[in-house]
């Protein structure tokens, strides 16, 4: 026994967790980099109107479908709006939509997710409402949806609050069925794994086993899921104003925008292309973020 | 596994009453009016004559029942009919499109092989490239090859197919004019050329799709494999001395196909509905575009049609997956 004495004692205070986290998540070098490119791109699109003496609604008709200038750096539409005014503004609408209508979808999936794997009960019920709200399909639902609410909501919070809270609404309660089904998968094989049956053995009550054993576990497939979330919130409402559903022409979206340029697709390529590109430049950033997230909340991989 | 598999199929039958009797109830609440393209001229008496031809003056719920026994009792005799030369349905009243005026099935069956080969083709050659990427980036991660798999899978995935397909339409039908950009339904394969001409015509559709299927399956399934990579099972058979390539395809591949099973059940009903974009972007008259035009047009039992068959598609791939799960990992047990 004396040798395990002669062992030197720590002296490092322990190590807490998040440091460990955030430790990993900077070795992975794309991780941090779609996060920084996420983070100006936020910060572009929220702090830039402020510093841009252009307005995203100012009609200039004199200017219209100009080029790239010193002046309009994007070039103008065709009613001579400044484009990279439009594209602030329209990525305002489209992040804070992705990022809102992700938040409540997971919410909702891993809820649902958890507590249908975990408590045998309920599982047969809200499995048979995650196929029902899978089995009905979005893109008609959501139709459906904006066409019947969106004059009641536009009448009590205004046209473009109202809007945004019906698209929110309407991505968020019928894009949380993927992340409680892939957690439910999850819990279920976790649920006969030896350390649940030790923690229970030991007089965990239900609750803390779901936030302190179950939780952690599953985290890395709703990080996933998150980040499939956000791109898919974005990709549905640029979707859903591609279709002339979404926001008004007033309030533009990067969806809107190139919805709009596709019609001048001929004459001027370029404007397909800045949306375009901001769409898939914002869900590749946060998809990469998403993927160093992963790794780094997987204790298994941390400290390899 | 059998009794399972019995009481799903059992239980499937309520739940797909519910889902039709919810799409039905949500599209009784829609706007518009079927008559609203009637000429003014044509006196109210008559409106409401024709109103009642459509079947619109009876209750909801006589509506309902009677939407419910023509889509399941006289229009699987029609097919029973087509395919035997029997004659059980004559006489008998079928969905009808408020459109066309025509049955509802004869415009989706018309429609059907245009998405099936186009979204159906693009579904399964995803699948096909996506497997292998994924499995090879996990068990090489970040290696060269996992850093630009993930890479190209994260802009297949990010690229929305709206913008990709509009890209593909700008570089190569309009500045090098090498394919069509729009997909010509009519055209009829009867020799080397025709071939030829339709492969130029699926290949922008066939790749877009293709492309994002591919991205956010690899996606699943590279994820899945780190999950199991990692575990002691793996260790004990690398341990007994198990070839690598048994340990990867048969111990780690089966456990890991879990998750990425239910992605790519999941996936598939969206073969027929999710592809409205792309059915939009290059003109593909198939079930996607019939959708859009029958709700822009208000042709409501088209819409209920049509969605329904959505959701008996999602309802049976559910039942795959679901079965599938019990095959492939017995620690779920179903009693």
């Amino acid at each position: 026994m004396t040798e395990l004495i002669d062992q030197p004692i720590p002296t490092a205070p322990p190590r807490s967790q998040w440091r460990d986290i955030w430790d990993q998540f900077k070795t992975h070098k794309g991780a941090l980099l779609g996060g920084i490119v996420f983070l100006l791109i936020v910060l572009a699109v929220f702090v830039g109107p402020w510093l841009w003496p252009y307005d995203a609604t100012f009609i200039d008709i004199r200017s219209r479908n100009q080029g790239p200038s010193w002046a309009h750096p994007l070039g103008t539409d065709q009613l001579g709006r400044d484009m990279l005014a439009r594209m602030m503004a329209g990525g305002q609408t489209s992040v804070s939509v992705g990022i809102t209508a992700m938040l409540l979808a997971l919410f909702l999936g891993s809820l649902i997710g958890v507590v249908a794997g975990y408590f045998k009960r309920l599982d047969n019920l809200l499995m048979r409402t995650t196929d029902l709200f899978l089995a009905l399909p979005l893109l008609p639902l959501l139709l459906v949806m904006v066409l019947l609410f969106r004059e009641p909501l536009n009448a009590a919070f205004g046209p473009e609050t109202g809007i945004f809270i019906l698209i929110v609404t309407a991505i968020g309660i019928t894009s949380w069925m993927p992340t409680a089904r892939i957690v439910r998968g999850d819990v279920l094989a976790l649920k006969e794994r030896e350390f649940v049956l030790a923690a229970r053995s030991i007089g965990t009550t239900n609750f803390r086993m779901i936030t302190r054993h179950v939780l952690p576990n599953v985290m890395s497939p709703i990080m996933v899921s998150a980040t499939l979330g956000i791109a898919n919130a974005i990709i549905t409402e640029s979707a859903l104003s591609f279709l002339g559903l979404g926001f008004p022409p007033d309030f533009p979206t990067w969806g809107r925008l190139l919805f709009d340029a596709v019609d001048y697709m001929q004459q001027y390529p370029e404007r397909v292309l800045w949306p375009g590109l901001a769409i898939s430049l914002t869900v590749l950033s946060v998809n990469y973020l998403g993927d160093g997230l992963r790794d780094a909340l997987d204790p298994r991989i941390r400290g390899r | 596994m059998l009794t399972f598999t019995i009481r799903r199929l059992v239980l499937a039958v309520p739940t797909l009453l519910f889902i039709s009797l919810v799409i039905f109830m949500l599209l009784q609440l829609a706007p518009g009016d079927p008559m609203a393209q009637v000429p003014l001229t044509v006196p109210p008496e008559v409106k409401e004559k024709m109103r009642e031809a459509l079947g619109l003056g009876a209750p909801v719920h006589i509506q309902f029942f009677k939407w419910i026994v023509q889509f399941f009792w006289v229009e699987p005799q029609v097919l029973i009919d087509h395919l035997f030369g029997t004659t059980f349905s004559e006489g008998q009243l079928r969905v009808l499109s408020w459109q066309t005026r025509s049955p509802v099935m004869d415009i989706v069956v018309q429609r059907l092989p245009q998405t099936l080969w186009v979204v159906g083709m693009s579904y399964v050659l995803g699948v096909m490239i996506a497997l292998p990427i994924g499995i090879y980036s996990a068990y090489r991660q970040y290696s060269a090859f996992d850093q630009i798999g993930t890479f190209v899978s994260m802009v297949g995935f990010s690229v929305p197919t709206f913008f990709t397909g509009v890209l593909l339409i700008v570089i190569f039908s309009v500045n090098l004019g090498w394919f069509p950009s729009i997909y010509d339904t009519t055209h009829k394969v009867t020799d080397w050329d025709s071939f030829v001409y339709q492969l130029r015509q699926m290949i922008m559709p066939v790749a877009v799709l293709a492309l994002y299927n591919a991205a956010q399956i690899s996606r699943f399934m590279r994820a899945s494999m780190l999950d199991n990579l990692n575990q002691d099972y793996v260790r004990t058979a690398r341990a007994k001395g198990l070839g690598e390539k048994t340990v990867v395809l048969v111990h780690v591949l089966r456990n890991s196909m879990i998750p990425v099973i239910t992605v790519i059940a999941l996936g598939v009903p969206q073969v027929f509905g999710g592809a409205i974009i792309t059915e939009q972007v290059f003109k593909v008259n198939g079930l996607g575009q019939l959708l859009i035009t029958s709700i822009e047009a208000n042709d409501l039992p088209m819409v209920q049609t049509l969605t329904f068959i959505f959701a008996l598609l999602i309802v049976i791939f559910n039942l795959i997956a679901d079965i599938l799960y019990g095959i492939l990992d017995p620690r779920i047990r179903y009693d």
